[in-house]
């Protein structure tokens, strides 16, 4: 006989789950509850939990007349160029560093080292060589120095994960009459995936909420989503309305994401493990 | 098909000196076992026959054609590795077909050939499912189907069966037998278990540290080794080795403390010396409860003490006590009654392995 009598949850559990459920979901609430509260609204006590009428006029004005949109279409161009990047150059380098030993001990952790460095140390000589070779304030600069700077950890999370996966296959794969070239892209590089996937979300995230070298770098050309929240604090006050509706609009494309690759991502992370 | 020789081949990984000058001609259609203790270098030997590890020096043959400089796609052989290395993320039917398709065979072809091959291997109808959903037997089957699949020159196997349970080793042993017997190609099979290869092999190349220690038909290694590594490797329970003297004269013989024990007139015994120190090495079967007034032609009779009976159904493994030495008897399974029990054996010293002491060699 099957239960039909349905689990109590106790009453500690309840209080337990709901305030940390209200912990996550209240800011998240509050963010799009802001977007569309006419502007009296904003800081009104006690405060509005839901606008009598709500307004999309925030959005409208985030997305043009603060430029908000070509911000979004510069982040999604310069994120998803740079993660591509970085995911291919990223599991070349992890390979070779897994399977060939390339650089010895020493070659791997200076590739993780570069991310001891803080940023700031370096803008000023990267602003400079930018303004040099004329690339400052083009997608193409920020995707450069993005690509640069997710590489290193993109590199680990897949070392990690080539290094964890039995040499076996691809040798098969060469008895069988692959290529080493052809071993690689069609039996270790499926097999790692996982690990793949979990670098490239890592990587897509750290371009997408990127700050300070968009910043720096880009002015009125090249300028990504999260430099456009900058324009919402003035002299006058800040423009909660618009900077929620575009934080909204921003979460887009990283809750996708996140959606799409959730099964591989807690794959990729409990590294290696590819045993069938 | 093809044959396979190698010319004093070396093996270094860094200062480590894995295979020290191979030399081994294995004929076409041959089934060549290469066992070993682990770390003696036999794995090294096939991946490096397979291309998969480079040779420090020396030469591989396949089929008449040095392959040193070959990829191992371009060798032509086929590899069944110890775990499998099925590709999780195909079927069984495109992790058969794979090397057809990185060959760029048509697709009907392909199809054909992985058809039959799942026949031959009993696994049709797992053909749509993926390696994960396969029990480690159906999985080494598979391995296999990818390896027969394309009618190679040469299959190496890499300890295919130490992952299996001891019944399905036994199972898959007699497959792979069954398997040779009717394609015939020339198969170099590496394992470390000694039954393995005494059942598998057309010819066992036994290796100890880099070197072939002795190559040669089963039986013959079995029977006559040359020193008391093959004697000790090869045989279960192993052979005992009793500290004994050599004593020439009319009638040779060893001493083993006390006790003579005559050998067989026509045994030769070139270049030995007498009172030489030698081990005489008893096989199990080599001992048998006396029988009869006197002993058979070829055999002496001495007493021993029981210590522990092993009985294992059809028959018994006696360790005795004998002339102070401790040496294994297989008996018959009611032979002997109880531990402590002083008992005649008969040994049979026509068959019985003589070694130099000192070099531990067989004496010829």
């Amino acid at each position: 006989m099957p239960a039909t009598r349905r689990r109590r949850l106790p009453l500690g559990r309840i209080l337990l789950l709901g305030g940390f459920l209200a912990f996550v979901l209240l800011p998240l609430y509050w963010m799009v509850n802001t977007s569309i509260k006419p502007s009296d609204d904003y800081l009104a006590i006690p405060p509005v939990w839901f606008p009598e009428h709500p307004t999309m006029v925030h959005y409208t004005a985030a997305l043009f007349s603060y430029r908000g949109l070509e911000g979004l279409i510069n982040s999604l161009v310069v994120s998803v160029c740079a993660t591509i990047l970085s995911a291919l150059l990223g599991t070349l380098m992890a390979y070779s560093l897994a399977r060939f030993n390339t650089g010895g001990r020493h070659l791997s952790f200076w590739v993780l080292s570069q991310r001891f460095l803080p940023p700031i140390g370096i803008i000023l000589p990267i602003f400079l060589i930018y303004r040099t070779l004329g690339i400052h304030d083009t997608k193409f600069g920020l995707i450069l120095v993005y690509t640069v700077f997710t590489l290193p950890v993109s590199v680990w999370m897949m070392f990690a994960y080539f290094r964890g996966m039995p040499t076996s296959m691809e040798e098969a794969a060469q008895v069988d009459g692959c290529t080493r070239w052809e071993a690689f892209w069609r039996v270790a590089v499926p097999l790692a995936a996982p690990g793949v996937a979990a670098a490239a979300v890592f990587a897509f995230i750290a371009c997408w909420t990127e700050f300070f070298f968009a910043l720096v770098l880009t002015s009125r050309n090249a300028f990504t989503l999260p430099t456009v929240f900058r324009s919402f604090i003035g002299f006058q006050g800040a423009q909660y309305g618009e900077a929620a509706a575009l934080a909204v609009v921003s979460l887009v494309p990283s809750a996708i994401l996140g959606m799409l690759v959730q099964r591989h991502l807690v794959r990729g992370l409990t590294l290696g493990a590819v045993r069938g | 098909m093809a044959q396979v020789t190698i010319r004093d081949l070396h093996k270094h990984y860094g200062a480590f000196h894995a295979v020290r000058g191979i030399d081994l001609a294995i004929g076409d259609g041959e089934f060549c076992v290469l066992v070993g203790p682990s770390g003696c270098g036999k794995s090294t030997l096939l991946r490096t026959i397979a291309g998969l590890e480079d040779a420090s020096a020396g030469t591989i043959e396949i089929g008449g054609e040095t392959v040193n400089d070959l990829r191992p796609r371009d060798r032509d052989v086929a590899m069944v590795f110890q775990d499998y290395a099925l590709y999780p993320h195909m079927t069984v039917a495109a992790n058969i077909g794979f090397g057809l398709r990185a060959r760029r065979m048509p697709k009907p072809d392909i199809d054909a050939r992985v058809t039959e091959a799942a026949r031959m291997l009993g696994i049709t109808p797992l053909l749509e499912r993926t390696p994960r959903q396969l029990s480690g037997g159906q999985r080494q089957r598979v391995a296999i189907g990818r390896a027969i699949v394309r009618n190679p020159r040469v299959f190496l196997f890499d300890e295919p069966l130490s992952n299996l349970d001891a019944q399905l080793r036994d199972e898959m042993r007699t497959e792979i037998k069954r398997l040779h017997q009717e394609i015939a190609t020339t198969m170099i099979y590496v394992t470390h278990d000694q039954i393995e290869a005494m059942t598998l092999a057309d010819r066992i190349v036994l290796m100890k540290d880099g070197v072939i220690e002795q190559q040669g038909a089963p039986l013959d290694l079995f029977e006559r080794p040359v020193s008391t590594f093959v004697a000790g490797f090869l045989g279960s329970p192993r052979m005992s080795f009793l500290p004994a003297t050599l004593a020439l004269g009319p009638e040779a013989a060893v001493a083993v403390g006390d006790t003579r024990l005559p050998l067989a007139p026509d045994r030769r015994l070139d270049g030995a010396a007498d009172g030489q120190p030698v081990l005489l090495g008893l096989r199990p079967e080599h001992l048998s409860r006396a029988q009869g007034p006197a002993p058979r032609p070829g055999w002496a009779r001495h007493t021993a003490t029981v210590e522990l009976v092993q009985p294992t159904g059809s028959r018994s493994y006696a360790t005795l006590r004998l002339a102070g030495a401790q040496v294994i008897a297989e008996l018959q399974a009611h032979d002997v009654s109880a531990a402590g029990e002083r008992i005649e054996v008969d040994i049979n010293t026509a068959r019985a392995s003589l070694f130099d002491r000192k070099t531990e060699r067989a004496l010829a």
